[in-house]
């Protein structure tokens, strides 16, 4: 058993891996679109969810429930292997291309079954990081487009044309506005496009400095790529009912969303890595107090938790809010114990944070811009986003030419 | 039976079973999604031979942008099932010689070739990306232009054949 182990050990843990980030992923995918209704919801003046949980922080599991257990009729006139397919396909891709990102730069401080254990799926040295990403993505309309044609029903086709259309228009776009990057960075590999942007002086080393027009056109393009508003014309309510989702239900409409929320985590996960320095701290390296923020950040939120929950009367307050404050407060005590751990969560805290601060990008957008109209769209990505791209590719090309890569 | 060796085979089987049922479906869409199904069974077999950077741009280029446009079309046209006619004698005759042909020749390049496809597969004979870019833009700089050409010109005559006359 044990000789087993050893000999598929890489097989093992990958597999291990990919369950534990799965896992991981289909959570914080829940918890968005509760932390999409929230601020939406603040944005117009409104509450939002809070009746199932302390702040209706059990309303994912609600929705999840409600979504297994309705009932799923398969409509009359669909091409029934594509409209399986395409909910599979959407959900399958926008999974996968998760797992192309590293989240932190060093391997676990121990061995397991003899390996080392990096953050992330690939190990670091896998070449093609950014590209196999784009090849997923380019597969990714897919879903949208073969939903739309297979529902047999003329809203759902005119959602699938559009995406498809809207797709390939910034498509271009969005790997055009990468090249900057890669030219300066001089890899496709994730990881040593991180590396390259250390710098003495902290933030003045990341990418969005020198390629801040890629950076525009690299989250415009990306937002589009992934249906959100100001570019969801595939789904737009008023027009298209719910567009290339609207003959399906239950489960499969479920994961229709759950691939838009991955697609946002990855979006959001480049846009750290490619231009904000993916785990490196905004701080020069000789400021070694920041590396007590992550403890400074989590006593206070854990105590928070504690005296929040002290005013619901149901078992959150008695029992659960306080628990999980307590445990946030023993975990930041224990950080202050051993300052050591400081040193492993750097990486993940700083490249989560740079998450979290996207996807609210990314719902604030949504609370706050209209829908462009069709031909706008178009116009905007061929006209305007596609130039300026390749103005941006021509510029840094001269640049690194004339002064060398600029470290 | 090692794992490249079983992965090779669930490749080439997925890639000759969707060029199969590309042909003898009878929807446009399934015939493109089998041509997609290819064109990814193509790029795990370029990626198996050590060959990222292209297997990347298979997806991109093939499975991506070029498969995104026919389903499109087919969506936009809304085309129906195939209407099957009468095999003709006149394709079929020359078009079955032809094809005996081409694979017999494709047998005896691959029966004379004293190259291993194991070559292309050691760790340090990867082809990077560097080199492949030094090869287009150095030494067949002219030959690439030359098609860029071409491609510019093909998508001018599309446009100019699209264009609506001036009322």
């Amino acid at each position: 058993m044990n000789a087993f182990l050893y000999a598929n050990a890489w097989l093992i843990i990958t597999v291990v891996k990919v369950a534990l980030l799965l896992f991981i992923v289909l959570t914080v995918n829940a918890y968005l679109t509760w932390f999409e209704r929230k601020v939406v919801a603040h944005i117009q003046s409104r509450w939002g969810p809070h009746r199932v949980g302390p702040h209706g922080l059990l309303q994912p599991m609600a929705d999840g429930l409600k979504f297994l257990f309705k009932e799923d009729p398969t409509p009359a006139g669909v091409d029934r292997f594509v409209y399986f397919l395409a909910p599979l396909l959407a959900l399958a891709l926008a999974l996968t291309s998760i797992a192309i990102i590293p989240f932190g730069p060093d391997p676990l401080p121990w061995k397991i079954l003899g390996q080392t254990i990096y953050l992330g799926i690939l190990p670091p040295h896998v070449n093609i990081g950014i590209l196999a990403l784009f090849a997923i993505t380019a597969l990714g309309v897919y879903g949208v487009a073969l939903a739309g044609w297979s529902s047999n029903s003329k809203y759902p086709l005119l959602g699938g044309l559009r995406s498809s259309a809207q797709m390939i228009s910034y498509e271009l776009a969005l790997t055009l506005s990468v090249v900057g990057v890669l030219l300066i960075a001089g890899s496709f590999n994730l990881t040593e496009i991180i590396n390259d942007q250390t710098s003495r002086y902290g933030i003045l080393g990341w990418n969005i400095f020198p390629q801040f027009l890629g950076f525009l056109c690299f989250f415009i393009a990306a937002v589009a790529e992934t249906n959100r508003v100001p570019f969801d014309l595939p789904e737009a309510e008023s027009e298209l009912v719910a567009g290339f989702h609207t003959e399906y239900a239950s489960f499969k409409f479920a994961m229709f969303f759950i691939a838009e929320y991955t697609s946002m985590i990855t979006v959001s996960c480049l846009c750290a890595i490619l231009f904000f320095g993916g785990w490196l701290s905004p701080f020069p390296a000789t400021w070694t107090w920041t590396y007590y923020l992550p403890t400074v950040l989590l006593l206070p939120a854990g105590l928070w938790v504690i005296w929040d929950g002290l005013h619901y009367e149901t078992i959150f307050g008695k029992l659960i809010l306080p628990g999980i404050g307590a445990v946030m407060c023993i975990l930041a005590i224990a950080l202050v114990i051993f300052p050591g751990v400081n040193n492993y969560i750097q990486a993940p805290f700083w490249l989560l944070s740079k998450i979290f601060v996207f996807l609210f990008v990314y719902v604030w957008m949504r609370g706050t811009l209209p829908r462009l109209r069709y031909d706008q769209l178009m116009a905007f990505g061929w006209k305007m986003l596609l130039p300026v791209s390749i103005a941006n590719v021509v510029i840094t090309s001269f640049a690194i030419l004339r002064w060398g890569a600029i470290k | 039976m090692t794992a490249p060796l079983i992965i090779f085979f669930v490749l080439a089987a997925l890639a000759v079973g969707g060029a199969l049922s590309l042909i003898f479906q009878r929807h446009p869409i399934h015939s493109a999604l089998s041509l997609i199904v290819v064109m990814v069974a193509l790029a795990g077999l370029y990626l198996l031979l050590g060959a990222e950077f292209v297997a990347a741009v298979q997806i991109i280029v093939y499975g991506g942008a070029i498969m995104v446009l026919f389903v499109f079309v087919i969506m936009l046209l809304n085309a129906g099932i195939e209407e099957h006619t009468n095999f003709s004698k006149l394709a079929g005759f020359p078009g079955l010689l032809l094809a005996f042909a081409l694979t017999g020749f494709i047998a005896a390049t691959i029966a004379r070739s004293t190259d291993t496809v194991q070559a292309a597969s050691q760790p340090g004979n990867m082809a990077s990306t560097r080199d492949l870019s030094t090869m287009i833009f150095k030494d067949f700089v002219y030959p690439f232009e030359l098609t860029s050409f071409l491609i510019l010109v093909a998508v001018l005559g599309a446009i100019v054949l699209a264009q609506r006359e001036k009322a």
